[in-house]
This record gives structure tokens, C-alpha cells and sequence, in this order.
């Protein structure tokens, strides 16, 4: 009794930016565009904070993968809560190319070399959405995987989380070390509050490379175009039933 | 004939020009150079800055947004947002961490006001007054015992007011009329004070009074007095065109008898320090208004962009055009008057013109900006459904309080004089 807990933060873009996509469609702009952490990692974050308060958990370890801006995350995640930060450091340039294999390849190495009880990530990141660091990771370590939590509840060597899924809600039981991946109502994350901030800075923070970590990050995809959404067609009125039957069937979508 | 003018004219323009040289360095020390780099520009902030700016836009939009409207309908100050600022460690900022404090920075204070004044310049000086009035004049100058009594309380729940303005002393605040009458170990205090913010809410009050009046302003002491002690009352909240969720009260003295140890700092040097601390204290009002008029700017210019009158957006017509650029122009060199002020101060370097000029440009621009912005939205610019009216309104104060336009110009009409004067 007394899980260590890793959890993944991630930096994106912040929610509430008006992504544009680049005039050479590889991507999106993300140069001066304000970043923050992916709402799905701070509710992750969160979840293993509130269990290190209740004395389920004995320590909480962040980590991040990416450009040396990564810290930033790091800081926050130290201010609210975690113990120790771990980044793995890439080149900006490669940054950009990460693939949830290769974290998962590097999170994978970090427990080999450091014993876990759990990892606790985001479902999904915000800007690539991709929801598949966590499996990746359950499937390379043959770790239990309990995705979407809305609730988490420590049972001895093991943990009772409901999860959100199409039908409804899924209660299941995994035995530790397992995998578990933060959805939206699983709490509200706290805010960094000043004097947390001040002593984050007093809290370790450790650097390591691919290369440290023995990793292959070689991309498997290839981005081969970003374009924008087609532009939303008008709308037009019709004054009655009849005349909007006839619309439907005039325009295809239903059969005439 | 026409060479030698030239020559006579060019030696005066250098000596005027080395006289300007040597004028604007007469404060400066010299720069210490970290590991050979130029220093970062103004705006860019460190990493823990940034995190506190983070946490302060988040609670600015999450508690404080939603509540800006009634709060200003009914001028109160929502319980959960009192309670949020210090939850969050907004009060009390530099205060030791000896002293339960963050033991932050000056201008973790000025990120703190500058952000809560984009969505509530209320809440901004509410939190303004605390980090840079009171809290400091208890931590520069408190005993020990007073350091214990007040400072961990400031960061975690006891609000304080700043009482020096009267009915008759405002600009001439020296001419304050309260007495403190020295009765064996004991003072009394009698008067009355007006303009006092966050009065409603303070659990305790910085008093300047005058223990000989026959002294003139040497007689000025500065009282640390409890809301609870027998004899203060506070009065009737002001009815004001802007900043109305700041509770801004009179308070009344009627023989509040108060031990010696109440005094802080020392006996007659009270007109020292209330100078002293408004130089902080404009600093922040220009963070204030740096927020508010950036907080107006940002709700006006998606609107510009949306809105089509004769077929293009309201910001393509070249008139509207040039307003906007003006306006962001001035923006930016108000907020970095604010910043290097507050980073002079940190310095350790003679900040008080700068303060001043901060303030001055600041308010000056916040007015003007919250104006030019309730314009560009036209009618629904002028109505409450829209946040710029209020930002409208609550600008005003800020080329009132805390030193009046005037009184900046003057101040730093003096010091200007006094820089030249050294290099005649």
C-alpha cells in the first residue's frame, strides 16, 4: 500500500486558440501561439495528486517528452503536486515528429529502470488526438489497461475504476501495475497556486536524452498534407414542410 | 560668418547632449551582465512568472468572469472570489516564507494585478492594496511582534485598508486632521477617514494620525488598529461610477485608545513612510490600468473583426485602422513603463520617477483606450451586455487615486528639475 505514480504530461497548444493551419500544409502554426498542458494530463495529474493526499500514493512522478519548452509543463505539474519531474529531452526540430510509440518506448524504459505502480496519462492529446500512448505502453509492459476514467478507487494491490464508454459506464478492476488513462469527469484539477509555484522550484528535475534512454524515434507516418475544413456552405429558409421535403429530395439526401 | 554660427551652435548641441547623457544616468548603476548575454527584453517573463500568470487568467476566468456583472450591479465582492485570492496566494505575496508567505517577487505582484484587471479592475485593487500598501509597510517596518501578529494572517484570511485620505486632505494629504493623543502608555485616536479602500472588508487598519499637530506633518504617526477595537466604526460603502465591487468607505475613529506597540515603525515618521510605500503603491495602479485598458483592447478587437458595415470588416476601414493602432501602441508603452519601474524597484535602483510616470501614462492611456473601444463597439458598446462600458467606467479612477494626475506631474516635474540641477 502505497502506489509511486507516473504520470505523462504532455504540452499542446492551449485549447483556446484559433489553430491556423500553415501555409505549407505540413501542420499547424504553433510559433508564438500560447501553449499549456493538455487538459487530460492535468486531470491525470490531479487524479494521482488526490491520491498521494489520501495516502493511497506515496510519490508522484511527472514526466514529459519534447523540446527543451517542455519544462514549462514540468514546472506546473511539480506545482500542483508532483514530486519529481522527469523530461526527456528531443530537438525542437525532431519534436514535431513524435509518435506515442516512441513515448511509449521511452516511458517503458524509465519503468524498467525506476519500479511504478501505475502510469496515469490523458485519454487523449488535444492536438493530435491520437488516444494511443497508454495501450501502447499497457501492450509493451503486459500491464492491465483501464482507459476513460471518470472514478478511481484504490482496492488493496489493485484499483476499482469506472470507466466511460458508448453504452454507458464500465466498472472494472485492474491489478497493479496498470495503465490508466484520465477522462474529462474524473475530477477538477487545482490551480498552481503562488506559494506551490515557489516551492516547485525547489523540487527536482531530471533531464535524460533518446540516446540515454537507448530509443529509436524513427517516424513510422509521414504527415502528407493539413489542409483546413471546407468552409461552411449557407443555409438557406423555406417557408414550409412541403417546400423543404422537396428541398431534400431536390438536393439528394432523401430518396425522391 | 555662416560656418563659425554652425561651429558655435554644434558645440552648444554637444554640450546640451552630454548634459541629457549624464542627467539620465545620474540613478543608473551600471549593468552586471549575466554570463556575457544581453539582458531578455521586457516582456519576456521566467518560467515560474509565466506559471503564475497562467494560474491567475485561469482564476480570473473561471471564478471571477462570471460574477464581474452582479458584483459590479450590487457593488459586493463575491465570497468566493475573496476567498480564491487567498486560496491561491495572491495576498501577500513578498511576505517572508518565516511569516506563512510566498516570499515572492514585486513583480509576481504586478503580474497578479495586471492579469485580474483584464477581466475586474475591482478585484485588482482589492488584491493591489494588500501586496503594495500594506503587507509591505508591516514587513519593512513591523517588530517582530507585529510581524508574528499580522503578516501570516495577510497571506491567509485578515484584509487590510491603507487609512490616510480625510473629507479635508486628499492631494494634500499632510493636512490630515485625526489626532492620536499620547495618554500615559496609551494613544487615542480621533477622527475620521474617507476613500478607504477594501474599508468593508478589512479586518484591520494602517491609521496616519498626527500625535502633534503643533509639529505639523512631524507629528504624522502611522497606527496599526484593529477593526474590532472599541470605537471604530466603518461607514455607509460609496455609490461610484467604476470599481464598484472595491468597497470604498469612510472610517471613524471615536477614542480608539491603542497601546504604544501599536505604532509602526517609528513615532512621527509616518509622512515618511506613506511616501514611501505609494511609490510601490503606483507601480501597481499603473499594473491596474495596464490590465484594464489590455482586458477592454482584447474584447473590442474581435468584434471589429466580425462586425461588416458597407461590406468589410470595421477594422479594414483606414480610420478605424489607425485608432487601433494608436491605441495598441500606447498599450505597449504603458506596460513597459510599468514593467521597468517594477524591475528598477527590484533592482535595488531609484525607481521614484518612473513609478510616477507608470502611473501617470497608464491611467491616462486606460482612459483613452476604454473610451476609443466604447466607440468602435458603437450602440452595443454602450450598453451592459457588453464588458467595455464597465471597463469605460472603471478607468477614471485611475488618474484619481493614489496620487492625482496632477500631483504625478508635479512629482516628476521635480525630480527632473533636481536631475539637472546636478549637472549644471
Amino acid at each position: 500500500v502505497g502506489m509511486r505514480v507516473l504520470v505523462g504530461v504532455k504540452r499542446v497548444v492551449d485549447y483556446a486558440v484559433k489553430v491556423r493551419v500553415r501555409p505549407d500544409k505540413t501542420g499547424v502554426i504553433t510559433e508564438g501561439v500560447q501553449h499549456s498542458m493538455n487538459p487530460f494530463d492535468e486531470i491525470a495529474l490531479e487524479e494521482a495528486v488526490k491520491l498521494k493526499e489520501k495516502k493511497s500514493a506515496t510519490e508522484v512522478v511527472a514526466f514529459s517528452m519534447g523540446g527543451p519548452k517542455c519544462q514549462e509543463v514540468l514546472r506546473t505539474a511539480l506545482a500542483k503536486g508532483a514530486d519529481k519531474a522527469i523530461h526527456v529531452e528531443i530537438p525542437d526540430a525532431d519534436a514535431s515528429k513524435l509518435e506515442p510509440l516512441h513515448v511509449a518506448r521511452a516511458l517503458r524504459k524509465i519503468i524498467e529502470n525506476d519500479k511504478f505502480d501505475a502510469v496515469f496519462l490523458g485519454k487523449q492529446a488535444i492536438d493530435d488526438d491520437a488516444n494511443q500512448t497508454g495501450s501502447l505502453l499497457a501492450g509493451m509492459l503486459d500491464w492491465p489497461q483501464a482507459l476513460y476514467a471518470s472514478k478511481v478507487e484504490p482496492d488493496g494491490k489493485s484499483l476499482k475504476v469506472t470507466r466511460e464508454i458508448d453504452g454507458g459506464l464500465d466498472t472494472i478492476k485492474v491489478t497493479l501495475p496498470a495503465i490508466l488513462s484520465a477522462d474529462l469527469r474524473l475530477n477538477e484539477p487545482r490551480y498552481a497556486t503562488l506559494p506551490n509555484i515557489m516551492k516547485a522550484k525547489k523540487k527536482p528535475l531530471e533531464k535524460k536524452t533518446a540516446k540515454d534512454l537507448g530509443i529509436d524515434l524513427t517516424p513510422q507516418t509521414k504527415v502528407v498534407e493539413v489542409s483546413e475544413p471546407p468552409v461552411r456552405q449557407a443555409g438557406g429558409f423555406v417557408d414550409d414542410v412541403p417546400t423543404l421535403i422537396a428541398k431534400l429530395k431536390e438536393k439528394g439526401f432523401i430518396k425522391a | 560668418l555662416q560656418m563659425l554660427s554652425s561651429l558655435r551652435s554644434s558645440s552648444t548641441l554637444s554640450s546640451s547632449v552630454r548634459g541629457l547623457l549624464t542627467a539620465s544616468s545620474a540613478a543608473a548603476k551600471p549593468r552586471h551582465d549575466v554570463e556575457g548575454r544581453a539582458p531578455p527584453p521586457l516582456n519576456q517573463l521566467s518560467e515560474h512568472e509565466l506559471a503564475l500568470r497562467d494560474t491567475v487568467k485561469r482564476f480570473s476566468h473561471d471564478v471571477i468572469k462570471p460574477l464581474v456583472r452582479s458584483m459590479d450591479d450590487t457593488s459586493t465582492m463575491h465570497e468566493a472570489v475573496i476567498k480564491g485570492t487567498f486560496a491561491n496566494g495572491f495576498m501577500g505575496i513578498e511576505v517572508p516564507e518565516k511569516y506563512q508567505g510566498p516570499e515572492s517577487s514585486f513583480f509576481d505582484a504586478v503580474i497578479v494585478i495586471e492579469e485580474l484587471a483584464k477581466i475586474d479592475p475591482s478585484v485588482s485593487v482589492f488584491v493591489d492594496v494588500q501586496n503594495t500598501l500594506v503587507a509591505p509597510l508591516i514587513f519593512t517596518l513591523g517588530t517582530e511582534e507585529q510581524k508574528q501578529k499580522y503578516l501570516p494572517r495577510i497571506c491567509h484570511d485578515w484584509i487590510g485598508a491603507f487609512c490616510l485620505s480625510e473629507a479635508g486632505s486628499g492631494s494634500d494629504a499632510f493636512a490630515l486632521k485625526t489626532t492620536a493623543k499620547k495618554d500615559g502608555d496609551d494613544f487615542v485616536i480621533n477622527g475620521s477617514k474617507l476613500w478607504i479602500t477594501n474599508a468593508g472588508h478589512a479586518s484591520f487598519f494602517l491609521v496616519f494620525a498626527n500625535a502633534e499637530p503643533e509639529k505639523g506633518y512631524r507629528g504624522i504617526t502611522c497606527f496599526l488598529v484593529d477593526r474590532n477595537a472599541e470605537g471604530v466604526s466603518v461607514g455607509k460603502k460609496e455609490d461610484k461610477l467604476g470599481i464598484r465591487a472595491s468597497s470604498t468607505c469612510p472610517v471613524n475613529f471615536d477614542g480608539v485608545r491603542v497601546p504604544k506597540s501599536a505604532i509602526l515603525g517609528e513615532y512621527g515618521k509616518g509622512y515618511k513612510y506613506a511616501i514611501e510605500c505609494l511609490n510601490a503603491g503606483r507601480i501597481g495602479i499603473g499594473a491596474q490600468m495596464i490590465g484594464l485598458a489590455q482586458g477592454c483592447f482584447d474584447a473590442a478587437i474581435p468584434f471589429m473583426q466580425e462586425r461588416k458595415q458597407f461590406g468589410s470588416r470595421l477594422i479594414d476601414f483606414q480610420g478605424m485602422a489607425f485608432q487601433v493602432s494608436e491605441v495598441g501602441m500606447e498599450i505597449e508603452a504603458a506596460r513597459m513603463l510599468v514593467y521597468n519601474a517594477a524591475r528598477m524597484k527590484e533592482a535595488g535602483l531609484s525607481f521614484v520617477k518612473e513609478a510616477a510616470m507608470a502611473k501617470l501614462y497608464s491611467s491616462i492611456v486606460a482612459s483613452k483606450t476604454t473610451s476609443k473601444c466604447v466607440e468602435w463597439l458603437g450602440g452595443v458598446g454602450f450598453t451592459k451586455e457588453f464588458p467595455v462600458e464597465k471597463f469605460y467606467r472603471d478607468a477614471k479612477i485611475g488618474t484619481i487615486y493614489e496620487g492625482t494626475s496632477n500631483i504625478q506631474l508635479n512629482t516628476i516635474a521635480k525630480l527632473i528639475d533636481a536631475e539637472y540641477k546636478n549637472k549644471a
